[in-house]
């Protein structure tokens, strides 16, 4: 009964995806689109292979998408010759808090990053000895940790979380990341069509009122109509929809943030039309801690 | 060279895309056969692994790095590796009269229609900064002005694994592939110059 729930729901998936296929190669086909519908399907693949088939295949893959985004990002910063070694642990802590993920020892997966991280890779600097620039390394690093790998790894830990209602961490993972999707998508498919108003011209000047809107409703509908993937009843599936689609937004403008500091348009170029990794799994940094606790603190 | 290739597949090629990851630009003007010259800034060991790893296994063959003999070659350990897993063309830096033509071995390469690999800089310096080129590939195009001379920029493996770190820490590698240039008879020094210039040029 489980299995089926997330193989009927992968299946809408590929219909949906098929359908934007055929529409965007018969009515819009410019070469950005077809790249990014194109990319959708290689995401789609890689994610569904990555939870479908067992839990340890599923930690290895998150644990990559994470080492993959902090690297984009350690790429992208400004940093010492002296800082590889405290980005050296960092990439090092990756391992280490999807085991405590895939073992489900919620204490230490909750308290690894923000408690023991954050207090002992200052002090990795102090024994390099390298002062100039200490504070605003320590910063960029914690900061990475915190989003790319924290923040990413509460996908992991969702999947491990037992059945309630008959459903289980699987299905909890896809709706979470599929309306993470699906309100990128549609923030800027009501942009394209509506959008009159900037919500934030100096960060990122594509995003509308309009969009934002659009899309908090649609989402928020969304996700009742896929609320068969939770325990969630209506209401408890409508808050989730706005926490997501709310969030999911605020992720996107604050990974742009950083990509406008540093001056670049992309954060890599590993996704045909989407950019970097960085730019996929902008929105789901914020979304992944914050639907997790939502559903821990409603029924875990 | 079968442990070569080993060699490429199972530790290069892994460390290079995976674990670090490169991000190409202009891989049309890669040659996909011989002769060629490669030329390229130098920051990193890794610099001689990235280029080796963006040919197809077929083509790696024939891509044969140029390094210091006295660097490579001065214990048998880094012998057997130079030779074996890079098939590195070792050159002497200082060579006497019995040595003969110092580029003869670069030379017979070319002849033997193999890629070579070269960096002009002479060694590696600090990250994102290059030094003059040697005017060694101007002498190499001279003698071969229709071996086209295809310059790279590399990006990155200087953070990677600078000169004098052991510890390997990953970051993205930006390569970018320039098109090929042919000596036009102008001075080996104007020459030099202007490869060092569009080396710059890619970097950007």
């Amino acid at each position: 009964m489980i299995e089926s729930k997330s193989f009927l729901t992968l299946l809408v998936l590929i219909t949906i995806l098929a359908l934007a296929t055929a529409i965007i190669y018969f009515k819009y086909p410019t070469k950005e689109l077809k790249d990014r519908v194109n990319s959708w399907w290689y995401i789609l693949g890689f994610f569904s292979i990555g939870i479908m088939l067992n839990i340890t295949i599923a930690m290895f893959f998150f644990a990559f998408l994470s080492f993959l985004a902090l690297k984009e990002y350690f790429t992208l910063i400004p940093s010492r010759r002296t800082d590889r070694r405290v980005m050296f642990y960092a990439y090092i802590s990756i391992p280490i808090q999807y085991y405590f993920a895939a073992i489900s020892w919620y204490g230490m997966f909750i308290i690894w990053i923000p408690v023991y991280l954050f207090l002992l890779l200052p002090f990795r600097q102090v024994l390099i000895g390298e002062t100039k620039g200490f504070l605003e390394n320590t910063a960029r690093v914690q900061w990475g940790l915190m989003v790319f790998v924290f923040g990413l790894s509460h996908l992991a830990y969702m999947l491990t979380l037992e059945p309630t209602d008959g459903v289980g961490g699987k299905e909890l993972v896809l709706y979470l990341v599929l309306l993470t999707a699906f309100n990128d998508v549609l923030q800027y498919v009501w942009g394209k069509s509506f959008g009159k108003h900037k919500i934030i011209p100096k960060v990122s000047p594509n995003k509308t009122v309009e969009g934002f809107i659009g899309a908090f409703f649609s989402i928020s509908i969304l996700a009742v109509l896929f609320s068969f993937l939770t325990p969630f009843n209506w209401y408890e599936a409508v808050g989730a929809g706005m926490l997501i689609s709310a969030f999911g937004f605020v992720g996107d403008v604050v990974i742009s943030m950083i990509k406008r500091d540093i001056g670049v348009k992309d954060s890599g170029n590993l996704i045909p039309g989407h950019g970097g990794v960085l730019d996929r799994v902008d929105s789901l940094v914020y979304t992944a801690p914050l639907f997790f606790h939502y559903v821990y603190y409603l029924y875990y | 060279m079968w442990i070569k290739k080993l060699f490429f597949i199972l530790l290069v090629r892994p460390l290079i895309l995976i674990i670090a990851g490169v991000n190409l630009r202009g891989k049309n003007n890669l040659p996909s056969d011989g002769p060629a010259i490669l030329i390229a800034n130098h920051n990193s060991h890794l610099d001689t692994m990235v280029i080796m790893t963006l040919f197809s296994l077929k083509t790696l063959e024939k891509v044969r790095p140029i390094g210091a003999e006295d660097y490579f070659c001065n214990k048998p350990y880094k012998t057997w590796f130079s030779k074996n897993l890079l098939d590195l063309i070792p050159l002497k830096r200082r060579p006497t009269k019995e040595d003969g033509h110092p580029f003869s071995s670069i030379y017979k390469a070319l002849e033997k229609k193999e890629i070579v690999l070269l960096f002009p800089e002479g060694s590696r310096g600090d990250p994102e900064v290059m030094k003059p080129f040697k005017t060694g590939i101007a002498h190499m195009a001279e003698a071969y002005p229709t071996v086209p001379v295809i310059p790279l920029s590399i990006h990155g493996a200087g953070k990677a694994l600078p000169k004098g770190e052991a510890l390997f820490v990953p970051f993205i590698i930006d390569v970018n592939v320039g098109e090929a240039v042919f000596y036009k008879g102008e001075s080996k020094a104007e020459y030099t110059k202007n490869l060092h210039y569009l080396v710059e040029l890619l970097e950007k």
